[in-house]
């Protein structure tokens, strides 16, 4: 996996590299979804494709998510590798019997013979004052199901070579694009054949006293909350899990076993997020390493509001991290 | 499409023939799958075909076998059947064993054969109908002459992913027959009291989609017809939606024990003098074309074949604890244990 030369792209950039790449190595890989053709996407991300490539592989469908959603499941059970798009991720709610009941299943019942290589991908989470139903961060409904593979990154790179190993994976994969995170730039690297293997977290930041773990823009939050720890001594480790089905425990419990100390942050409603799943993954297993309880910042409980005091509010920051460290004990 | 049985039906006596067979075949499956229920070896929720018999095996025959794509709901043992699935491995699938077409995973309401074009058994009435259109988008994305047929029932025309797969199959030209099994019900629900407009036939009409009635209880008239509509959407590159009048002679599942909840004795004996067997075992007698103990032996035949799918389904073992885990993803296992 050894790249020579890398570039820096914004975190929308690396998506659209990798979608480029994958559809020009795979006539099977389409794209389906509201206007991501003419349009461009709603968030751009598909930009330039509908000239390169027509309506016959950049689709633009009716706003009609759990009709195109189930097409292009069906196409994947005859084998081509559709990437769908939501507008959000909100939108995909309107799609959740396909994408749940019939994407996640097909392979488990019909025992093997039929896969399903379908990655639904689009942004989710908070933007800027889009309110309440327009910033869900539904990954931990997606990740609650057994037969979706869950990936949320945090950096370009990440989305680049994630993205692709999502379009070769034989599984519905939901790929997660915090819209927070799409100007955010990184290294990526120029390789083509660069891939990210799903499930396998990473550790963006060593340290030795806490380990702060979360995925997809709260590790960025996670990165500055670092920052300021360690202006007070505090010498956080961060623990970026990328993908949460299927979930790299290894790496998080090594990290805790290290630190003997956790924070679970995560954007998704508190209560009932994928975080507390981490949580209590950590407290089963670590027990013994465990020096404070494992703390966890999420979401504020409520439908997001407009009002940008009133939405920052909402969303977890660095200071909510630092608080919520200082809290246990620190 | 023609309303009446030409008197010169261009079936062949062979044909005629193994149309009656097929059917009863289909009939006397089914009739066992209830015996099965009650003896306790199938289990959940099963549907059988009987009074429908003639739309599996007008509408399978006039296809491709193996290269067109078929799909349908719960009630989906009879496409299974005559797509060439081994009947001991459907069986297999509703006595819950490891022989079964899913190995046990999924029962009677999740049949498949992929290899010979058969896509599911589908539980969520209607969610498997957009389905049916990505089979036919990925055969129009290939450049493949594959067809596909969606089967549903009346009840599942009312989804309203239904009409959103409707309107994308006329938008894009997606070769995917749509047949709806209208067998006047929906569970307990009477097609008066489910459908705004009892003539489904209409539904395809909004989105430009050729669209018609045809009667499925005479088979010498839907065989020509569905042929005709395979034909029109395989040709053309375009969708079609055929509303199918039938009747379910039995109840909803087997676990409906109480038909007269929704209908009465009056109007089911009504109904049953339009099995589709019995029709076509008068016209075939009547037209010289087979002898009523040539018939009989046909009968005889079928039922003992059906016996022996049952007793080599019921002698193959349940699956071992293990498999749960198999097959979930293609290459890897979710955290395991309770
Ligand atoms: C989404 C959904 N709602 C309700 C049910 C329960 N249910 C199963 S079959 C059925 C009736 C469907 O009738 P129809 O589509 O006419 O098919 P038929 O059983 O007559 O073949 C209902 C309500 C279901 N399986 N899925
Ligand atoms: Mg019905």
């Amino acid at each position: 996996m050894a790249t020579s030369t890398s570039h820096e792209l914004t975190f929308r950039d690396a998506i659209q590299k990798s979608l480029y790449e994958e559809m020009d190595k795979n006539a099977d890989v389409f794209l389906i979804g509201e206007d991501i053709g003419r349009y461009e996407g709603t968030f751009k991300v598909t930009k330039g494709f509908f000239p390169k490539y027509g309506h016959r592989r950049v689709v633009d469908a009716p706003i009609t998510e759990a009709g195109f959603a189930g097409i292009a499941t069906g196409a994947a059970m005859a084998g081509l590798r559709p990437v769908v798009e939501f507008m959000t991720m909100s939108f995909s709610i309107l799609a959740l019997d396909q994408i749940i009941n019939h994407s996640a299943k097909v392979h488990y019942m019909t025992n093997g013979e039929v896969k399903c290589p379908i990655v639904f991908r689009g942004p989710g989470g908070a933007a800027k004052q889009l309110s309440a139903q327009h910033s869900h961060s539904m990954e931990g409904w997606y990740a609650h199901v057994p037969g979706l593979k869950v990936i949320c990154p945090a950096t370009p790179a990440d989305a680049y070579g994630l993205l692709k190993t999502a379009i070769a994976d034989d599984n519905p994969v939901i790929f997660y694009e915090n819209p927070g995170l799409y100007g955010v730039k990184g290294l990526v690297p120029d390789d083509p054949n660069y891939m990210v293997p799903l499930g396998k977290a990473q550790i963006l930041r060593e340290g030795k006293d806490i380990s702060l773990i979360g995925y997809s823009r709260m590790t960025q939050v996670n990165l500055a909350a670092a920052e300021l720890l360690a202006k007070d001594g505090i010498d956080a480790e961060v623990v970026d899990v990328r993908s949460l089905l299927p979930l790299d425990t290894e790496t998080i419990y090594a990290s805790v076993r290290k630190t003997h100390r956790a924070v679970v942050v995560y954007e998704d409603w508190r209560s009932g997020g994928f975080g507390a799943e981490i949580v209590s993954r950590i407290q089963e297993d670590c027990f013994d390493s465990l020096d404070a309880p494992v703390g966890r910042v999420g979401g504020l409980n409520v439908p997001m509001p407009y009002a940008r005091v009133l939405e920052l509010e909402c969303i977890p920051d660095e200071n909510d991290v630092v608080a919520m460290v200082r809290k246990l004990d620190f | 499409m023609a309303n009446k049985v030409e008197e010169n039906s261009l079936l062949t006596t062979a044909e005629l023939e193994q149309y009656y067979r097929e059917m009863l075949f289909i009939r006397h499956f089914e009739e066992k799958c209830n015996v099965a229920y009650r003896q306790g070896k199938a289990g959940g929720y099963m549907h059988v075909y009987i009074g429908m018999e003639a739309l599996a095996v007008a509408f399978i025959n006039s296809i491709r076998k193996g290269h067109d794509y078929v799909i349908t709901a719960y009630r989906d043992h009879a496409h299974a059947l005559m797509l060439g699935t081994d009947p001991v491995a459907v069986m297999a699938e509703i006595m819950g064993r490891s022989a079964g077409t899913a190995g046990g995973k999924g029962g009677s309401m999740h049949i498949y054969d992929p290899k010979n074009g058969f896509y599911g058994g589908w539980g969520i009435v209607g969610g498997h109908i957009p389905l049916g259109a990505g089979l036919a988008f990925a055969a129009k994305y290939r450049g493949e002459d594959r067809v596909t047929l969606n089967f549903m029932g009346d009840g599942a025309s009312n989804q309203g992913v239904v009409f959103e797969t409707l309107n994308m199959s006329g938008l894009w030209d997606l070769p995917c027959l749509y047949i709806v099994e209208n067998n006047e019900f929906a569970m307990g629900t009477r097609l008066e009291y489910h459908a705004a407009d009892m003539e489904l036939w209409k539904r395809g009409q909004a989105f430009g989609i050729r669209s018609e009635r045809i009667d499925g209880m005479d088979i010498i008239e839907l065989k020509k017809n569905a042929q005709e509509a395979i034909d029109y959407v395989r040709n053309e590159g375009k969708p079609m939606w055929l509303e199918i009048m039938t009747y379910r002679f039995a109840g909803h599942g087997a676990a409906d024990n109480d038909r007269q909840l929704y209908r009465t004795k009056e109007e089911e004996q009504k109904n049953f003098e339009r099995d589709p067997v019995k029709r076509l075992a008068t016209y075939l007698i009547e037209n010289k074309i087979a002898t009523v103990e040539k018939l009989d032996a046909i009968d005889a035949d079928t039922h003992e074949q059906v016996e022996r799918i049952y007793e080599l389904a019921d002698a193959s073992p349940f699956p071992n604890k293990d498999e749960v885990y198999h097959n979930i993803y293609s290459d890897m296992t979710p955290e395991v244990g309770h």
